[in-house]
């Protein structure tokens, strides 16, 4: 495989090719469109957790001036839609039932938006009350009431896995810990919440501009639920601003709503949510509730893990069985593990439904064992770091393969030069020993090493494709299906072209998704698009420098081996005098041979296959693993809890190789923080009986610039055998490390645990409180 | 009366305006739909995420928890009046070569709050900018970039390299 110093555009830092649009405010998002004739949509939402609906009478809307259609959930013909085959539990307006506060069951659509809220006050729903289930402990007893009827109970799904011998192992071990952990509800923390245009230029054909990070998701839903055909489905793409998984995957009452009136006035239709809609209806990270049992050897070796999980999915399924699979299958990562037992439940209750987030399923168990490994390591006085690399799985040699007991298949892993490049850069020996109090303040060093999924390995349709058109004045342009919604996948798909065609990142213009025209793709989630798509864009451009050199080699008499095209030139290998500009090269291929348009064309392989088995829990979720380490120092104040991350915080990441270096860094800082740290030491819903209670981004709390750590980002090269030139996953690994090294730094600074995240001030005030009343017993 | 509308005299990136308007219209709204600036973005309507940050003579100001008659015969500067034709303000080449757009959606309102504390005070320390840049949320990229850019922009905009 050829060094990064090899490469003449990627793996050098670039600036993204969509800045300039997104710096001067020309860029659009959904909310920016705007059709002549448009009309304004709202939706009607149940004050009710759980309620069947009696009735719903609308007339008083419909006679409102300005009002120009309305719908209820019976317009949709009983249809209901899901992320599985087997779990379409979700109807687009509830129709007999609604299931979680807020939830929507009728729309209008008005001249204005003002005139449209006011319609919605005049709809009339009766409702009967039904005993709600707010507790998944509670909804999963014999005889709990049921959030569906249909089902038997309410746990939405359930894994039973069992690798080697953990009671045998557990006998064995020198030392075994049981230690319970919680993680918050918590937001996907967009800012952009989610909007629609949907416009039927005639009753055959739909075209959707929407905030969607998958377009393709609501593609095939839209199209089932409106009975058309998928080449008359047209969704477009504007600018998403970002999407975390889970709600801008897939869809909201809203996306319905606004199709179907759009139907019904044959005008376009657009909603927006505020705020409050997206913190009070739209998909969260789960809550989570772990129960991890290790046994180790006495020198630290990891000996069995046993965990026990049980997740809150909401009121529908959505993606929680991926969701659940997740927390599982990678705890056998990044450190040796030859036993593994888990019992996995998620469970249906009446608050808002729970999907993927940034760092998905992996957070939330990797937060457990990382914190669990510094309990132990401080039990057994090893230090953190060496813990680690005493158990930290060593990188394959060329041509090797690591597998864990579950069967991942790892080729490359650099999880362990993570470890020791980040205990460096922090100065983890000097710091260690350095004096905590001053003060008031107490300031603690932590420590977490974790991996993420590269690709998503999944049924159904889960290749990518690309195509790669040279213009005829040599300028390229680049489709696929994939997604960029802020991750930087756009600028790194072009980036790919220009290496392969030997041309600069301004010769490559990507178009964004437009179903009517790019290849279908899953989607932008699991850390899936630089993989999957970045090697049908690869194949692609290579498809196309096939067929100019076969031109060139007919220009210049000799066999296409002989050939090469590099710095936007065509050459002679062996005679440099043979050689022909690339333009000139384009314009000749175009133009001489009749009809021959250079196209090139290629699809992803890595993504498609055997995919895991959910049920044995054996197999490989992702193409390959990224891995991290990280160290964040944390300054405790003693007296009242408040705890912040200071800027003392080092990221390692192997992500194989950094197509675009300068990217990398921002979306490891980014998870790290935003989604990692959050979720340490600020974020959660408050929650009483379903209703959310800090639905604005004021009570809730988000990081924000003025505590942010300036982390510093250390690039670990592993060049991996499965990825696009050797790249990996970037960013949702830096989410499951951050929390676990923010509460070992608590620890340190402290000596108390924090197990229920976030971590905080009230709770940190009180377990300080608590242990200085155990020490002066 | 409901609905009554008033009048707006006001000028927006330079321009002069005489508009009628509902008192209840905020100033994001009047931006967006009425005068099709869409640059300014609106993400939370509680005055929380800064994605609607708008100058107006001179100070930064969350354009979503003002009403469009209180602009009245004051100065508007949008993400759109920023950049000088085609040459990019500094703000603007800084967060672009620095790789501090990600998303893009909340960078309008960053570089409306980069560029009120730039011309306010232009030798910001790092805390003052941290400071400031607090009233603008982001999602996905950490910060430490829009940061360091900011303090590069300064240093353009002092005349350094």
């Amino acid at each position: 495989m050829a060094k990064q110093e090899e490469y003449s555009v990627i793996g050098h830092p670039m600036p993204r090719v969509d800045a300039k649009v997104k710096a001067t405010g020309e860029a659009k998002y959904a909310a920016d469109i705007e059709l002549p004739d448009m009309l304004w949509g709202k939706v009607k939402r149940s004050p009710y957790a759980h309620a069947r609906i009696l009735n719903i009478d609308t007339s008083k809307a419909e006679r409102l001036p300005g009002v120009k259609a309305v719908t209820t959930g019976k317009d949709f013909g009983g249809f209901k839609w899901g992320w599985l085959g087997t779990t379409r539990d979700e109807e687009p307006l509830a129709v007999t039932k609604v299931r979680y506060i807020y939830e929507g069951v009728a729309a209008v659509a008005a001249i204005d938006e003002d005139i449209a809220e006011e319609a919605c006050e005049l709809i009339e729903v009766e409702y009967e009350s039904l005993p709600g289930l707010f507790d998944p402990f509670e909804a999963m007893q014999e005889g709990a009431p049921l959030v569906h009827e249909d089902c038997l109970g309410n746990i939405t799904s359930e894994y039973h896995w069992n690798f080697g011998d953990v009671e045998k192992a557990f006998a064995e071990s020198y030392l075994v810990r049981e230690d319970n952990f919680k993680t918050p509800r918590m937001a996907k923390g967009y800012i952009e919440p989610p909007a629609i245009v949907a416009y039927w230029p005639d009753s055959n054909h739909l075209t959707v501009w929407a905030a969607k990070g998958s377009p393709y998701f609501p593609y095939r839903i839209l199209g089932r639920c409106f009975n058309l055909p998928l080449n008359k489905v047209r969704i477009i793409q504007p600018f998403i601003g970002a999407d975390f998984g889970g709600t801008k995957n897939d869809m909201v009452n809203g996306d319905f709503a606004a199709v179907m009136l759009a139907k019904k006035t044959g005008k376009p239709v657009k909603i927006v949510y505020t705020q409050f809609e997206e913190l009070t209806t739209c998909t969260r990270r789960h809550p989570v509730w772990i129960t991890i049992k290790t046994g180790v050897t006495k020198d630290g070796k990891l000996k069995a893990i046993q965990t026990k999980v049980v997740a809150d999915g909401g009121a529908y399924t959505r993606m929680s069985p991926l969701s659940l699979y997740l927390m599982g299958v990678c705890l056998t990562l990044p450190y040796e593990l030859p036993n593994f037992k888990t019992d996995a439940y998620c469970v249906f209750t009446n608050n808002p439904s729970s999907a993927a987030m940034r760092g998905h399923g992996i957070y939330h168990t990797r937060f457990a064992a990382d914190v669990q490994m510094d309990m132990i390591a401080e039990e057994l006085g090893i230090d953190p770091v060496e813990i680690r690399l005493r158990n930290a799985i060593e990188n394959p040699k060329p041509g090797e393969i690591y597998h864990t007991v579950n069967n991942l298949t790892v080729g490359s892993c650099g999880v362990k030069e993570c470890i020791e490049k980040t205990a460096e850069a922090i100065n983890w020996q000097e710091r260690k020993e350095a004096e905590k109090i001053d003060g008031s303040v107490a300031r603690g060093l932590g420590f977490a090493a974790g991996t993420y999924l590269s690709g998503a390995r999944l049924t159904g349709h889960n290749a990518c494709a690309a195509v790669v058109r040279v213009c005829e004045d040599g300028t390229v342009n680049l489709l696929t299906g994939a997604s960029d919604v802020g991750q930087g996948s756009d600028t790194v798909m072009s980036a790919i072209v220009a290496e392969v065609l030997g041309l600069e990142l301004k010769d490559v213009e990507i178009k964004r998704v437009d179903t009517d025209y790019t290849p279908a793709d899953p989607g932008s989630f699991g850390s899936r698009v630089t993989i999957y798509a970045g090697e049908a864009t690869k194949r692609a451009a290579e498809d196309a420098k096939r067929q100019l050199l076969e031109f060139a080699a007919r220009q210049f008499d000799v066999s296409p081996e002989e050939v090469d095209i590099k710095d936007k030139k065509a050459f002679v290998k062996i005679d440099y005098s043979k050689s022909m500009p690339w333009w000139r090269l384009v314009r000749l291929a175009c133009y001489t041979t009749p009809g021959n348009v250079i196209i090139g064309h290629g699809v992803s392989t890595r993504g498609v296959g055997r995919v895991p088995d959910f049920d044995t829990g054996g197999g490989d979720i992702g193409a390959s693993y990224s891995f991290t380490a990280e160290a964040n120092e944390v300054e405790v104040d003693l007296e009242t809890g408040v705890v912040k991350c200071t800027d003392n915080s080092v990221i390692a990441h192997d992500c194989g190789l950094p197509l675009n270096p300068t990217a990398v860094e921002t979306q490891v800082q980014g998870g790290a923080y935003h989604q990692g740290v959050a979720a340490a030491l600020y974020e959660e819903f408050k929650m009483d009986k379903g209703l959310t209670v800090n639905p604005n981004l004021v009570d809730y709390k988000r990081p924000r610039a003025y505590e942010a750590p300036m982390t510093k980002v250390i690039h670990v090269i592993t060049n991996d055998p499965f990825g696009p030139f050797g790249a990996k996953e970037a960013s949702e690994g830096s989410c499951c490390t951050a929390p676990p090294a923010v509460i070992n730094a608590i620890h340190d600074a402290t000596g108390v645990w924090i197990k229920e995240l976030p971590a905080q001030p009230e709770k940190v005030f009180w377990a300080l409180k608590e242990k200085r009343g155990k020490e002066q017993r | 009366m409901k609905g009554e509308l008033k009048e707006l005299k006001f000028t927006v990136n330079g321009e002069a305006y005489e508009l009628k308007v509902k008192p209840k219209t905020l100033l994001v709204d009047l931006l967006r739909k009425e005068l099709k600036l869409t640059g300014t973005k609106q993400g939370c309507l509680t005055s929380a995420c800064g994605a609607c940050t708008v100058i107006i003579d001179g100070k930064a100001v969350k354009s979503c928890s003002i009403l469009a008659l209180q602009a009245n015969g004051h100065e508007v500067t949008t993400i759109e009046g920023v950049a000088d034709g085609d040459k990019l303000h500094p703000i603007q080449e800084a967060f672009i070569e620095h790789g501090a757009v990600e998303c893009g959606f909340c960078t309008p309102g960053r570089v409306m709050s980069a560029k009120a504390l730039l011309d306010e005070n232009p030798t910001p320390t790092r805390e003052e900018i941290r400071e400031v840049m607090q009233s603008n949320l982001c999602a996905d990229e950490g910060y430490v970039k829009y940061i360091e850019a900011v303090e590069i922009a300064a240093k353009k905009m002092q005349g350094g390299s």
